[in-house]
């Protein structure tokens, strides 16, 4: 009966569900959520059957760009994005990691050129299920949990 | 645009050609097909073995060479961008071969350039044609580059040349012994790697154990500013030192590479040992270059 009042109906705006629960307030962050004067309702902790706890966030009168797209296909790549529009669900994206990932990630390398000189960060997806990425670059190897976001 | 920035852009077919035209290069290194060509050698970090190789290499083929040897001549030391200076460069010749401390500078270089881009070392990352030269001289002396032993000794955790070198092996199904005091172990980036590649490998600490069985036994410098623990330093300084000794009961094809500079893991004793190559191996540098850039420029 909770999980109602989460998903209650939404005029216009975004839904994004199963966000794994650690996973909540980094996709707060990317889309900068805590400037917003918009209705957003956030969950986390709830009882999912996929992710055991997963998170939610419905956001009124706002849609993602592909940019924030890639950053949560990165960071909680099984998570479902609704874009709602007269409180029907106009686009469904399930996020996926992509093959190859600009701008988004920076290079854990301190040696790396991406942080030396003004060069746009490249890496490619070398294992999408533990999501390691390989510098285009220094061609150092990152595992998800050490991705630092731009 | 065809550059060499790395070996794990190599093929299979790219690595044997490039070592076929290394052997043409070195029945016959002194040709003109570089005759009227002007090659850039940019060392935004001084190496001189590495320079001295390539220009020796451009020379030898009747191709002049202009460039820098150290940042401080070159303009970045004025703060141009690598970027800036590349485009400056590709204007003036027709082949860039660069040197620089930043890792990934090569492979940004190569995508600004309008010529091609050879990587002479670009930080801790790759350094492909010592990798050629490498290759060459496993092929050279053992006769096959397929189902081979090969022990690699000392410092694998910063020694470069050590993972291009299994990076490029993938393709012949070797055995590899990886041999290094706990503090300098091969990567975990590259145990992945040979497990993803399925290359069978083992790590040792000690390298009397593993001597009888090696063809190629490859050694490296273990340097004592590599050790966060100077007393771990200390014990295992002169474990990783080889002696004449040692070879006893070695495989007669047997061979020892070191990409130099030597300091004293090779102790002097076995110098005059025919198992010793790794004054050969520099010389084979020179053939392998020639046959990257000829290759590069569409000479051959
Ligand atoms: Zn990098």
């Amino acid at each position: 009966m909770k999980k109602e009042l989460v998903v209650r109906a939404l005029e216009n705006g975004t839904v994004i569900d199963h966000i794994p629960a650690d996973k909540l307030f980094q996709i707060v962050n990317i889309l900068h959520l805590d400037t917003m004067t918009d209705q957003i309702t956030i969950g986390n902790n709830l009882d999912s059957s996929k992710l055991g706890k997963k998170g939610v966030i419905k956001i009124s009168g706002r849609y993602i760009d592909p940019q924030e797209f890639n950053k949560i296909a990165l960071i909680a790549p099984h998570a479902r994005i609704n874009i709602i529009k007269d409180y029907q669900v106009v686009e469904k994206k399930i996020c996926e990691m992509p093959d190859e990932v600009y701008d988004v990630l920076h290079c854990v390398n301190p040696m790396c050129i991406t942080n030396k000189q003004n060069v746009t960060t490249h890496f490619h997806v070398v294992n999408k299920e533990d999501r390691t990425v390989k510098c285009h670059y220094c061609e150092r190897y990152i595992k998800a949990e050490d991705f630092i976001l731009k | 645009m065809k550059s060499l920035v790395s070996i794990s852009d190599c093929s299979k077919e790219y690595i044997l050609r490039i070592l076929d035209l290394a052997e043409k290069f070195e029945q016959n290194p002194n040709n003109k097909l570089l005759d009227g060509k002007l090659v850039a050698t940019l060392f935004f970090e001084p190496s001189t073995r590495t320079r001295l190789s390539f220009e020796t290499a451009v020379n030898r083929l009747g191709g002049r060479v202009i460039g820098f040897s150290d940042a401080a001549t070159s303009s970045s030391s004025k703060g141009e961008t690598l970027k800036d200076t590349i485009k400056m460069v590709s204007n003036y010749v027709d082949l860039i071969i660069m040197r620089h401390p930043v890792e990934g500078a090569a492979r940004l270089a190569s995508e600004v350039a309008s010529v091609p881009v050879i990587n002479a070392g670009d930080g801790a990352n790759q350094h492909p044609t010592q990798t050629m030269l490498d290759l060459y001289s496993i092929k050279k002396t053992q006769g096959k580059l397929e189902d081979l032993t090969l022990s690699m000794v000392g410092d694998l955790k910063y020694g470069r040349t050590v993972h291009s070198l299994l990076m490029a092996m993938r393709f012949f199904n070797p055995k590899f012994n990886f041999v290094a005091p706990k503090e300098l172990r091969m990567p975990e980036q590259y145990i992945d790697y040979c497990r993803k590649h399925k290359i069978s490998f083992r790590e040792i600490e000690d390298m009397n154990d593993i001597l009888k069985e090696t063809d190629i036994l490859y050694m490296t410098r273990v340097q004592q500013e590599r050790f966060t623990d100077l007393v771990e330093y200390e014990k295992v300084k002169n474990t990783y030192t080889l002696h004449n000794a040692m070879l006893d009961g070695s495989k007669d094809n047997l061979k020892i590479l070191h990409p130099l500079p030597r300091v004293n893991e090779i102790s002097e004793d076995v110098d005059d040992n025919p198992k010793a190559y790794y004054f050969e191996q520099a010389r084979n540098g020179v053939y392998a270059r020639q046959a990257v850039i000829c290759d590069i420029l569409g000479l051959i």
